[in-house]
């Protein structure tokens, strides 16, 4: 019986580890990590939902998300009446947009997606989806060969122009030894960890731009489960209790299985 | 008139007990059904396997208070039935409890079920007098493969969407009635509104009939004959001259209820870690790509299965070569459908004259380690992109794989057992 554990846990051990050879096998573009402590700084959080509101709500929609879920980053009722409604939704709405959707498709060659769950979307063997988008919105640079003008390190062909870039300003791709395959370079540039040079700075400096998308995508992890605070601290308390039933419950197992021989 | 019927129940209990065997099944299902007294670890996964249906059934009830199964598109352009997911997760409350526990339960569901396996299959549980208790069980498991394929499909994500096309196909490859047959079985050219809703139908309606009918049964049978235990000896063939009662067997209640409450708690405490802590499962249990609406147009580039059909799913992709004129496909499928079916032989493929493991010699020893082996690696292989050294090894642990069944008669018979106790070991 108890090599039986020992093996069972050998096994175990083996299945954790399987998936790690499996991801270290497969390449994929270089992500840089998304500042995780953001995640939990109602500060950030609450700068990170203005930036989305002023600059992403306007294309893409958050179709399950409510106004009034931005009370779990701290704002009242009347902050987000007055800061952060501005077309006469009222605080329950859900955060759609005017946008028609063919119209968008006849622009962008597509619809931009609903970004609600975009941070759960993303993930893959590179990193997290907080990675992939922030490695994403500080990824994008001049390309004249796109209808945008703009390209993307982690996104070719990316139909999305850079609408930020009045805060980080222009970006151009270094041309590099292995990439310098002429007009295939942006192709290659997705595998081959590519440089941006910022060749005009905009409004921010380059770590002020960086810590505000890292705010941005602190909130987009945010809404992607706005209870995922609820769920862990209630998860906490449920592993008291079940711990506490584990012990009485082994306790009466004892106690009755004292006249077994 | 018939004569009253005799009880010795009074009041209420009495009442119940003249119409209806009330005391009769409780002492024969629990108070007076004698279980082997030394079952170890692996025999908490049974009664985990029935609490996890039950979670999942209760879960579900709520699920369909809220989700729909429309594939169309809302006013945002995402699907309905997507929507309603997420409208689960975010406007219902404690939606996003109920739908992580019933994500989670799937998955735990298999893991119950496979450890539930591989204790009949380590001592022999499958053999004479159990035939039929392991046979039920395989129809379990197939019920269980249905279910889970199908409930996978309803959240309507890119993976759900792109996983049923992929096994739907597999059916196209049956000849002349293939392609009529996955037109017929999704209601629609493609993966459509009309496969979403039968399928929902079936994994809340059909298949969950099916499955708790034949989990009756598995239990019928098992308190027909009795339980297995690890020394693999029958416990009937030595009673208490006096009493009747096996000397070796103890009243399932109290004593294995007792035990299995601290199984439950155990579990549970590793269950909630993952609904709490980890609900994607490290992507395994709810996939990354799945958070993304279902879309006809754009297929993903990589489409596994969800974990539990891999080791399969792996065996249907190393059949590679076209045989009798007929495609690799076709016979990608039957290899797979064997690779589950051929469980159901087992009670006549071992020819072994103990049951146990413990008795059994090194021969089954080593057929075991190569048999889990092979099933965790094909797994493996599954969820990753084939290359040629992937199929070929997916190749290689698919004959292992089946070696283990098909050579069983052989093998069983030569190896060198040990001779199995008079009463259980400690």
């Amino acid at each position: 019986m108890k090599s039986q554990v020992k093996n069972l846990c050998r096994l175990f051990a083996l299945l954790l580890v399987l998936p790690t050879m499996a991801f270290a096998s497969e390449g994929g573009p270089k992500l840089d990590l998304a500042p995780k402590e953001k995640f939990s700084d109602r500060a950030a959080l609450q700068h990170g939902a203005k930036l989305f509101i002023n600059y992403c709500l306007n294309c893409h929609s958050a179709s399950y998300v409510r106004y009034s879920n931005l009370k779990g980053i701290g704002l009242t009722d009347d902050q987000i009446k007055d800061n952060l409604l501005f077309t006469g939704e009222k605080v329950g709405d859900l955060m759609r947009i005017a946008m028609q959707r063919d119209d968008a498709q006849v622009w962008f060659g597509a619809p931009p997606p609903d970004l609600s769950v975009i941070a759960r979307s993303r993930g893959s063997e590179a990193g997290s989806g907080a990675d992939w988008l922030y490695s994403y919105l500080r990824g994008f640079y001049r390309d004249p060969s796109r209808p945008t003008g703009w390209n993307n390190t982690v996104f070719d062909k990316v139909g999305m122009p850079h609408i930020l870039w009045e805060l980080q300003g222009d970006q151009v791709l270094e041309a590099e030894p292995a990439a310098a395959g002429g007009e295939h370079g942006g192709a290659h540039a997705a595998h081959a960890a590519p440089k941006l040079k910022l060749v005009k700075q905009g409004t921010m400096t380059p770590a002020e731009y960086d810590n505000a998308v890292g705010d941005l995508v602190a909130f987009l992890v945010y809404i992607g489960e706005p209870t995922a605070d609820t769920r862990k601290q209630l998860g906490v308390l449920v592993l008291v209790l079940l711990s506490i039933l584990t012990l009485l419950s082994y306790l009466l197992k004892k106690e009755f299985w004292k006249d077994v021989h | 008139m018939a004569a009253e019927k005799q009880v010795t129940t009074t009041g209420l209990l009495g009442w119940i007990d003249e119409r209806f065997p009330l005391t009769v099944m409780w002492k024969q299902h629990l108070s007076e059904y004698y279980a082997p007294r030394n079952f170890n670890f692996w025999y908490f996964f049974g009664s985990l396997a029935l609490m996890v249906l039950v979670i999942q059934i209760f879960t579900g009830i709520f699920l369909v208070m809220h989700y729909k199964p429309d594939a169309s598109l809302n006013a945002s352009g995402v699907p309905v039935a997507f929507a309603s997911v997420e409208y689960i997760m975010r406007d219902v409350p404690w939606g996003w409890l109920i739908r992580y526990m019933h994500s989670t339960g799937a998955s735990a569901f298999f893991i119950v079920v496979y450890l539930h396996m591989f204790r009949g299959m380590i001592y022999g549980s499958y053999r004479k007098p159990r035939e039929l208790i392991w046979l039920f069980g395989v129809f379990i498991f197939l019920a269980l493969m249905a279910e889970a394929f199908f409930g996978y499909l309803l959240p309507w994500g890119q993976m759900s969407y792109w996983g049923a096309q992929v096994i739907v196909n597999l059916f196209s490859a049956i000849p002349l009635i293939g392609d009529g047959l996955s037109i017929w079985l999704r209601g629609d050219f493609v993966v459509g509104d009309a496969t979403l809703n039968r399928f929902f139908s079936f994994h809340v309606i059909a298949i969950p009939f099916v499955l708790a009918g034949l989990v009756v049964a598995h239990i019928i049978a098992l308190h027909e004959v009795g339980s297995n235990n690890p020394d693999g000896i029958e416990i009937k063939k030595k009673k208490d001259p006096a009493t009747g009662i096996p000397l070796d067997g103890i009243p399932f209640h109290p004593y294995y209820t007792v035990k299995d409450i601290v199984g439950v708690a155990v579990f549970l405490i590793i269950f909630s870690w993952i609904i709490f802590f980890a609900p994607e499962g490290g992507n395994y249990f709810i996939e990354a790509n799945n958070f993304i609406p279902a879309d006809p147009l754009k297929t993903p580039p990589h489409i596994a299965p969800v974990w539990y059909f891999t080791p399969f799913y792996s065996v249907l992709r190393a059949v590679t070569y076209p045989l009798f004129g007929l495609d690799a496909k076709f016979w990608g499928v039957v290899a797979m459908g064997a690779s589950v079916l051929i469980f159901a032989f087992l009670p006549w493929l071992d020819r072994s004259p103990v049951k146990s493991i413990r008795y059994k010699g090194p021969i089954f020893k080593a057929a075991i380690t190569i048999f889990v082996i092979s099933f965790i690696v094909l797994g493996y292989l599954g969820l990753l992109a084939p290359t040629a050294g992937r199929t070929l090894a997916a190749q290689i642990f698919s004959v292992l794989y089946f070696a283990f069944f098909l050579l069983m008669p052989w093998y069983s018979r030569m190896d060198k057992c040990k001779p199995e106790p008079e009463r259980v070991t400690e």
